[in-house]
């Protein structure tokens, strides 16, 4: 009989191998059943990320040269010239996004289901900080893209770090190996992303999953069931007594499914949208560059043009290391009580704030508006219904508002910078005097042009902007002129 | 109440040191020596970026006056006075040159005092401006608008046989400005 020798066979190998009890105290371990659910599913794809992450990482480290001389060149290599190199480059860089986004859901849905609770806040800890280290990887790995944009974030970091007080110089130094951004800035750079992130990361998923196991999965929430720390430990023992079945094969089902859709995804990004090119060389004289953050930073870098100026040290220095803490500290805070989200309503309105707010953030941070249109001057025409039956004297103002870059803040009827008021209407909101005012002195913002229009410039630029009105509404008005008049 | 008279001390129950615990503690102390002698070093060499041991700073010459119109802005750059063969372009570093008149300039950083962009002039309107968070500066490196918390970053310059040098070779930030 061929069953009766194979499993003869079975029998003389896990004698030999031993792996029947490794199997009991991992994969087999035993799981409540209604941990077998869809929410529990996104842990399982993050691992799935990195090892994906570590896979492709490897590829990318055979080709790319990590010198600042280099490394640029060898990115044009990989992305048109290496076999394959554009796509693991895809892979990598799509599987980062979909790292960071699973994390983020898993932290989400763990916090949601109070899962962080007593006995499981060192395993929540743990999650903080592979948070953190897969944000250091994530922010390491853009550098490594070693680009205007990688040069000017790291001009950022810098200048972030510079902000501390007593010690922001010596960051900055340890920072970017040196005074100045330059070779070895990238390489220290590159032993973080490839040998030093990734080991904290290893080392730190050993301790989460080991945790996992040696605490259970965290139980369904139930309405009205809160945790008591005096009784938890042996209703949970009941419960796995009652409900347990081993996680492989029995509980597995859904993450085997939704990772599988994950990397599906990953593989359907990478091939269709390719990996993020590096923009042009980091070459800092190129000045006419925009640089811009990889999406999961766009909500910080969102943060430090709408902060008003005076606090912005502060929250940058103070509050957003505490708020870190504060995150860590949350078992600590919340130890025990309900678990259900439904019995914790301030927990889910917090989720919904916080994630409100990121996502506004990083939603503005895709066309920044606070940042003038630093080409708009050049390329965008003033529209012609606005110019069409004007008077010589305000051609002449549309030539100065368009010449002297008012656009780049201004926009007419939509199109041109979004910095400052559109100013489509303004003829509406200022009078004569206000806008020869405004225009000469600045203020609420805007710079002031005394230095640099002579007066026929300002009379030809106010002329034309007393016109932007839409028909049929009416010039603003001096209130005093009136009442005096 | 103890049986035992009161006047005899009872002996500390000393663990006997066998050779066994005795090469263990060895063991261990001499582990921990090794340890710290090879954290000395690596810790030294990963924080001496900190510590500036080499000069950071050097007069640079940035080209013959001449070059520079007077009352003109121009952008002019310069090589790293310190850097390595394998630096590439980041060795060359861009700064904004203004010739107020005669031998008077100011030579401004081209980072952003906000944040560290590159910010760009635009002689039309006699602006500074930055690309990422709005920051706005006149011509003489005042704030004219946006968050920066202070003006821009202004180089130390001399004139010297006919040419403008400055003296550069760090990145300015708001604790160490150039």
């Amino acid at each position: 009989m061929a069953a009766s020798k194979l499993s003869a066979l079975g029998a003389w190998l896990e004698q030999r191998l031993g792996l029947r009890p490794l199997y009991e105290g991992s994969a087999g371990h035993l799981v409540p059943s209604n941990a077998a659910s869809w929410w529990y599913v996104f842990g399982s794809a993050t691992l799935v990320c990195l090892v994906l992450q570590i896979t492709t990482g490897i590829c990318l480290a055979l080709v790319y040269v990590p010198s600042a001389d280099q490394a640029w060149d060898s990115l044009q290599y990989l992305d048109f010239e290496q076999p394959l190199g554009w796509y693991l480059r895809g892979l990598h860089f799509w599987g980062s996004n979909f790292m960071v986004a699973l994390m983020t859901l898993h932290m989400i849905q763990v916090f949601l289901f109070g899962a962080y609770k007593y006995p499981r806040e060192l395993t929540w800890l743990c999650g903080c900080l592979l948070f953190l280290c897969t944000l250091g990887l994530a922010f390491t790995g853009q550098v490594l893209r070693f680009d205007q944009d990688a040069y000017w974030g790291l001009g950022i970091g810098v200048s972030i770090m510079g902000r501390i007080p007593l010690v922001g110089d010596a960051l900055t130094s340890l920072l970017i190996g040196g005074p100045i951004i330059a070779a070895e800035t990238l390489t220290r750079f590159f032993s973080l992303h490839v040998f030093v992130l990734p080991g904290l990361v290893i080392t730190l998923v050993i301790l989460h999953l080991r945790m996992v196991l040696h605490n259970g999965i965290n139980e369904y929430p139930t309405r009205g069931r809160g945790v008591d720390p005096e009784r938890y430990d042996d209703e949970y023992a009941e419960l796995i007594e009652r409900t347990g079945e081993p996680f492989f094969p029995n509980a597995i089902h859904k993450d085997l499914l939704f990772s599988a859709i994950v990397m599906a995804s990953i593989l359907f990004c990478a091939a269709v949208f390719g990996p993020k090119l590096p923009n042009g060389p980091p070459d800092p004289t190129l000045i006419d560059t925009v640089p811009r953050p990889d999406f999961y930073f766009l909500a910080l870098f969102s943060v430090f043009a709408l902060l008003p100026p005076y606090m912005e040290t502060f929250l940058i220095v103070y509050v957003m290391p505490v708020a870190v803490l504060l995150l860590f500290a949350i078992p600590f805070i919340s130890r025990s009580g309900a678990k259900h989200p439904g019995d914790r309503p301030v927990a889910v309105a917090g989720v919904a704030l916080v994630m409100t707010v990121v996502v506004t953030l990083a939603v503005l941070g895709l066309s920044s508006d606070w940042s003038p249109h630093m080409d708009a001057w050049k390329q965008v025409a003033v529209p012609e219904k606005l110019v069409e039956g004007r008077s010589p004297l305000e051609l002449r103002g549309a030539l100065v508002l368009q010449a002297k870059q008012c656009r780049n803040c201004h926009a007419l009827d939509g199109s041109g910078g979004k910095r400052g008021p559109d100013l489509g209407d303004v003829a509406t909101r200022l009078t004569e005097d206000q806008l020869i005012r405004q225009v000469l002195q600045g203020g609420g913002n805007m710079p002031a042009y005394g230095k640099n229009l002579s007066p026929p410039e300002v009379a030809a630029l106010v002329a034309f902007l007393r016109t932007l009105r839409p028909p049929d509404s009416a010039l603003a008005q001096d209130p005093v002129g009136r009442l005096g008049g | 109440m103890s049986d035992e008279p009161r006047d005899t001390p009872k002996a500390p129950a000393l663990p006997p040191v066998t050779r066994r615990s005795f090469l263990f503690k060895l063991g261990l102390g001499l582990n921990a020596l090794a340890a710290a002698m090879v954290a000395v070093p690596v810790v030294g060499y990963v924080v001496s970026a900190v510590f500036r041991t080499r000069v950071d700073q050097a007069w640079i010459p940035l080209g013959a006056i001449g070059d520079f119109p007077e009352r003109q802005t121009r952008l002019a750059t310069y090589r790293n006075p310190f850097r390595v063969p394998w630096d590439g372009t980041t060795a060359d570093i861009p700064c904004w040159v203004r010739r107020v008149g005669g031998e008077r300039f100011q030579v401004f950083a081209i980072n952003c005092a906000h944040l560290g962009c590159p910010v760009r002039w635009f002689p039309q309107s006699g602006l500074f401006m930055c690309p990422c968070h709005g920051g706005v500066y006149y011509e003489d490196g005042r704030v004219a608008s946006g968050p920066p918390p202070r003006g821009l970053y202004e180089y130390e310059y001399k004139v010297s046989q006919g040419a403008l040098w400055v003296r550069g070779g760090r990145i300015p930030t708001l604790s160490q400005t150039v």
